[in-house]
């Protein structure tokens, strides 16, 4: 299963207003070497485009594990606002 | 002065938060709990098993009436290889019979139904709510600031239960950044099958008896991580736990990791034909005792996952945590009695700690962390030389059993080297002293 199918299977309440997740400078990601951060989240959250040199964050699909803010300094995390983010049925 | 809203407030409705809060609210102390999610459990993901011990210490009997999937009565470990299993365990009627040794559970109904004990005892126990810092006076904690409108709340001490994700013992200086090698990736999905489907794979009589299965093995690649199988009551929970420096060092996906996994020759029968639920990723603190932030400060004490204790060797975690939650509760109200809510008068939660099975555990395994960080090769090359020998004396091919022997000697000792052997045996040992 494709990670985009099993995000189906996950609860959110989706802040529309603002995101929790950030960077706190975009030029970082231009020179950073492998970009983890595009292949060791769990939910996919983070893409590079290579042409528009930009990573784009869908942040909606966190699952608020923290495991990006962990390999790039430069990811802004915080925790959603209250009874925000991602809600599991089983855990 | 303002006053307090509350004797105390606990950040995190966790397995630490709600067992010190329970401990505090029997007492009549006036404590909160501030939990982020929309209920307590709603955002909290473990491998799944669950050991009595420490919970029933505190609510005698609850797992006559708490959420529970099955009591484990057989736990084994699979060394894999990427065609072959080599399996140890123990099943046991000892393990069979009241009150049990440990279950699988599901955490966002586990924790529920603690918290629900929690708020009988009357803890107050605040959803949706935040805690972006902490109030200082003169360098004291003092309350804790929400992300609600006028969301200060005052008290005598705060305990951080916020799990691995913690901020606030960081924002007092009690421990630096969070490193890749302390911390593991968890992914895990819930697999639905008829209970009586999984009964008969797994070898079990009834839908209340359960199986375990952690995986380790040269299929990892020397890559420090470790698989699961746990049965549920109608579903399996699978998994993968890989230490973060790894996932990055090899370009890992953990997505991709689990599903291999899942198709390994020896996992896939027992997941066919199930439908998966629920996906879910947690972080688990996997450092050790020397990963450990220092535990109190002036008005403030941290427990559980925010305090690293978790012992990744025996999957123990949530019932370090209730007994961290426990004694930081007993600590509290100890200094209340001296009116004393300093450095000094908390230190005793860390002598409490000391003198528990929780550090004594984790001291235990203290240099384990780094020897597998040094010696990645451990936990692939003997399990490999392990199956790769079993599978010599099984398999006949009218080569007599002698000369098989000498065959296997020969390749530990080309392989391997026989002083390696003797210098890891030596260093094994020396590190679990």
């Amino acid at each position: 299963m494709r990670i985009e199918d099993k995000l189906y299977l996950i609860g959110y309440n989706i802040d529309e207003e603002e995101s929790h997740l950030g960077i706190s400078d975009p030029n970082e990601c231009k020179r950073c070497q492998g970009r983890p951060c595009t292949y060791v989240c769990p939910a996919g959250v983070y893409s590079y485009d290579d042409e528009e040199e930009k990573l784009s964050i869908n942040y909606d699909a966190c699952v608020e594990c923290g495991t990006c803010r962990i390999v790039c300094s430069y990811i802004t995390w915080r925790y959603p606002r209250g009874g925000f983010g991602v809600q599991y049925k089983f855990g | 002065m303002r006053k307090n809203d509350f004797d105390v407030i606990i950040v995190g409705a966790g397995p630490a938060g709600l067992a010190a809060g329970y401990v505090l609210a029997k007492e009549g102390i006036n404590v909160a709990i501030i939990e982020r999610g929309i209920f307590p459990g709603s955002k909290n993901v473990m491998g799944g098993i669950f050991y009595r011990s420490s919970l029933d210490d505190l609510i005698p009997d609850f797992y006559k009436e708490a959420p529970l999937e099955r009591h484990i009565i057989e736990q084994k470990v699979w060394f894999l290889s990427d065609d072959s299993m080599f399996s140890a365990g123990l099943k046991s009627e000892r393990y069979n019979v009241e009150p049990y040794n440990c279950f699988s559970v599901f955490r966002a109904k586990f924790d529920k139904w603690f918290a629900k004990k929690v708020s009988d005892a009357s803890a107050m126990i605040i959803n949706e709510t935040v805690v972006r810092e902490l109030i200082l006076k003169r360098g004291k904690v003092v309350g804790v600031r929400t992300d609600r409108p006028n969301g200060d709340l005052y008290c005598d001490v705060v305990i951080s239960a916020e799990g691995v994700n913690s901020f606030l013992p960081k924002s007092l200086g009690l421990r630096k950044k969070i490193n890749a090698n302390n911390v593991a990736l968890g992914v895990k999905e819930v697999i639905e099958l008829p209970d009586k489907v999984i009964n008969d794979r797994f070898g079990v009589s009834n839908s209340s008896e359960g199986v375990t299965i952690e995986i380790t093995g040269p299929y990892f690649n020397e890559m420090r991580a470790m698989g699961f199988v746990y049965t549920n009551r109608n579903s399996l929970s699978v998994g993968i736990g890989a230490v973060i420096e790894d996932l990055v060092r090899l370009k890992m996906n953990p997505n991709d990791l689990l599903e291999t996994l899942k198709s390994h020759p020896a996992i896939k029968p027992l997941v066919s034909g199930g439908e998966t639920k629920e996906y879910m990723a947690h972080m688990i603190p996997e450092g050790g005792y020397y990963s450990m932030p220092k535990l109190y400060h002036d008005g403030f004490m941290v427990v559980g996952d925010a305090a690293m204790l978790v012992n990744s060797i025996h999957r123990e975690g949530a019932n370090l945590a209730i007994e961290s939650g426990k004694l930081a509760a007993k600590t509290y109200i100890e200094a209340r009695k001296k009116g004393d809510f300093s450095q000094r008068a908390l230190s005793a939660y860390q002598k409490r700690l000391e003198e528990s099975f929780v550090l004594k555990d984790l001291k235990t395994y203290k240099n384990l962390p780094k020897l597998l960080e040094e010696k990645k090769y451990l936990i692939s090359k003997y399990p490999k030389f392990l199956i790769d020998a079993m599978y010599e004396i099984y398999n006949v091919d009218r080569v007599p059993k002698s000369e098989k022997i000498k065959l296997i000697l020969n390749k530990a000792k080309k392989e391997i080297g026989y002083f390696s052997i003797i210098k890891d045996i030596f260093s094994v040992w020396r590190n679990l002293r």
